[in-house]
């Protein structure tokens, strides 16, 4: 008798210290959760943007597209991208599809000064624009094959670049299916589109969007209603660039030819 | 105690001091070497993004212009280039509205800027308004007839090939080239006006080009003729002949 009420008192005594860790094993998580959204909310332009509510994508429609390059033009002038043909953050590239199946793709300085019209004796099936840019990759590969956490996916879902981290080791530019980055030669550390980080997080549009002159860029909030991109995707017949190796990118080609690599 | 500790061989006792030191060594060093603020959220320095987004603004953005200019704003959101921003023409513009004294964009004068988007190339999208600037009105600035806050054209243009240039001298090489483009499209007024609103018809039966090409016809020889009713007869001519091409292929 003595032994069983001496077991009753350790399980009342089990039960409570039970009771007591599940109530901290998730009440105090949420406190620390809490504590660092506030935190980020500090970091980012005082209290009006918080990056746990935005999640960012972009839509290109190719048959939008005039290949004027003014969005190559305009995100070198807001980034500081060096004017030298071979740096660009975003460019325009142009198909030639010829009948007999023949594809030359061309971008003379990114589509900057333009293109020129092209003589040739083959004759012409299609030809078109598109417009290249990071792919924002919600699986992005250059981010797992950084060796020192320098490029990394924010809260929001845009891939970053710490440039004062960044040792320059080029691993991220061999990573990335879609050529989308380039070593900066004055900061000799890796660079690619940030979708103008520093503008949305000012509810401004990114400079190649604003600078589109055909609206062929629509920039907005991924899987919310009111979102310009959620109505891109549903009016449009949408695809990715290289769907197969699951990158899972956030930018969005509507009208795009299976030609386009 | 002592006994256990002599006990221990001599080269253990060596290796496991050496070991310790190694191990303290690295706790020191990494708690040095990497960033206070590195994995707060993920395998970053939380701290880049604040050097991120120090950068400046160039661009203002158009909302920004037409606090302003609303004057402007007002006129281009009616008109064919509402959707331009004001910076694509007048360059980065953001110093300028946080000091309008300090720095003015300029306006382009010349021949250069507008066929960046409008002169002809066949990569761009049909309907998308295109000149070939040596031959449009050659040496005279754009500006002087195009206004570009409201960039209609300042005459309605009375001709097809005032737009459509392109199909217009390939169809004037053609066996078509006296057949007027309205025989086959059937054209509203408005078209003219608002030319994606009305767009124009394609002829829809075999029998209307028939009327010149079916063998039970009478008229020039010359005219290739066919038997309407064992050509092809599912289809309409145009979905494989391109009457506007010379060899009507």
């Amino acid at each position: 008798m003595i032994d069983s009420e001496k077991n009753d008192e350790t399980r009342r005594n089990f039960l409570r210290k039970l009771c007591y860790s599940a109530v901290l094993a998730f009440v105090s998580p949420s406190l620390v959760m809490r504590g660092k959204n506030k935190k980020i909310v500090e970091w980012i332009i005082g209290e009006n943007y918080n990056p746990y509510d935005h999640y960012w994508s972009m839509g290109i429609d190719i048959n939008k597209c005039i290949g004027c390059g003014r969005c190559a033009e305009s995100c070198k002038i807001e980034n500081n991208v060096p004017k030298e043909p071979f740096f660009f953050r975003t460019w325009v590239e142009r198909y030639h599809i010829y009948k007999d199946g023949e594809v030359a793709i061309d971008s003379p300085n990114g589509a900057i000064n333009g293109f020129s019209k092209v003589v040739s004796e083959k004759s012409l099936e299609k030809s078109f624009f598109v417009p290249k840019i990071c792919n924002q990759c919600d699986h992005p590969p250059c981010v797992q094959v950084c060796p020192v956490g320098a490029t990394f996916k924010s809260i929001d879902g845009v891939v970053l670049v710490d440039a004062n981290y960044c040792i320059g080791c080029r691993y991220c530019i061999q990573a990335c299916p879609y050529g989308a980055r380039y070593i900066h030669p004055v900061t000799r550390s890796a660079d690619k589109c940030t979708f103008c980080y520093h503008r949305i997080v000012k509810g401004k549009l990114p400079a190649c969007v604003e600078n589109c002159p055909t609206q062929a860029r629509v920039f907005g909030e991924f899987k919310k209603k009111a979102s310009p991109i959620e109505r891109f995707r549903r009016m449009n017949k949408i695809n990715v660039l290289k769907p197969a190796l699951n990158t899972e990118p956030k930018v969005f080609y509507a009208n795009l030819d299976m030609e386009v690599k | 105690m002592k006994n256990y500790w002599n006990s221990i061989p001599e080269q253990v006792k060596r290796i496991s001091i050496l070991l310790i030191v190694i191990v303290a060594a690295f706790i020191v060093i990494r708690a040095n070497l990497v960033p206070k603020d590195f994995g707060e959220l993920g395998h970053y320095r939380t701290s880049a993004i604040d050097e991120i987004i120090a950068q400046n603004l160039k661009y203002g953005g158009e909302i920004l212009c037409s606090e302003c200019h609303d004057d402007v704003a007002e006129k281009k959101a009616s008109s064919f280039h509402k959707n331009v921003s004001c910076e694509v023409c007048h360059g980065p513009a953001a110093d300028h509205a946080d000091d309008p004294d300090s720095f003015t964009p300029t306006a382009p004068k010349d021949r250069d800027t507008c066929p960046i988007c409008h002169e002809y190339l066949q990569s761009r999208p049909t309907g998308f308004p295109q000149i070939i600037s040596v031959s449009h009105n050659p040496f005279k600035p754009c500006k002087s007839c195009h206004n570009a806050h409201d960039p209609t054209p300042p005459e309605t243009p009375k001709e097809c090939s005032a737009c459509h240039k392109e199909i217009f001298s390939v169809k004037s090489l053609s066996h078509h080239a006296f057949v007027e483009c309205k025989t086959c499209h059937k054209t509203k007024d408005n078209h003219r006006l608002s030319p994606r609103e009305f767009i124009p018809e394609k002829p829809t039966s075999r029998n209307f080009c028939g009327q010149c090409h079916s063998d039970e016809i009478v008229n020039n020889d010359e005219i290739p003729k066919i038997s309407m009713t064992e050509h092809e007869p599912k289809y309409v001519c145009w979905q494989c002949h391109y009457p506007h091409l010379p060899e009507a292929k």
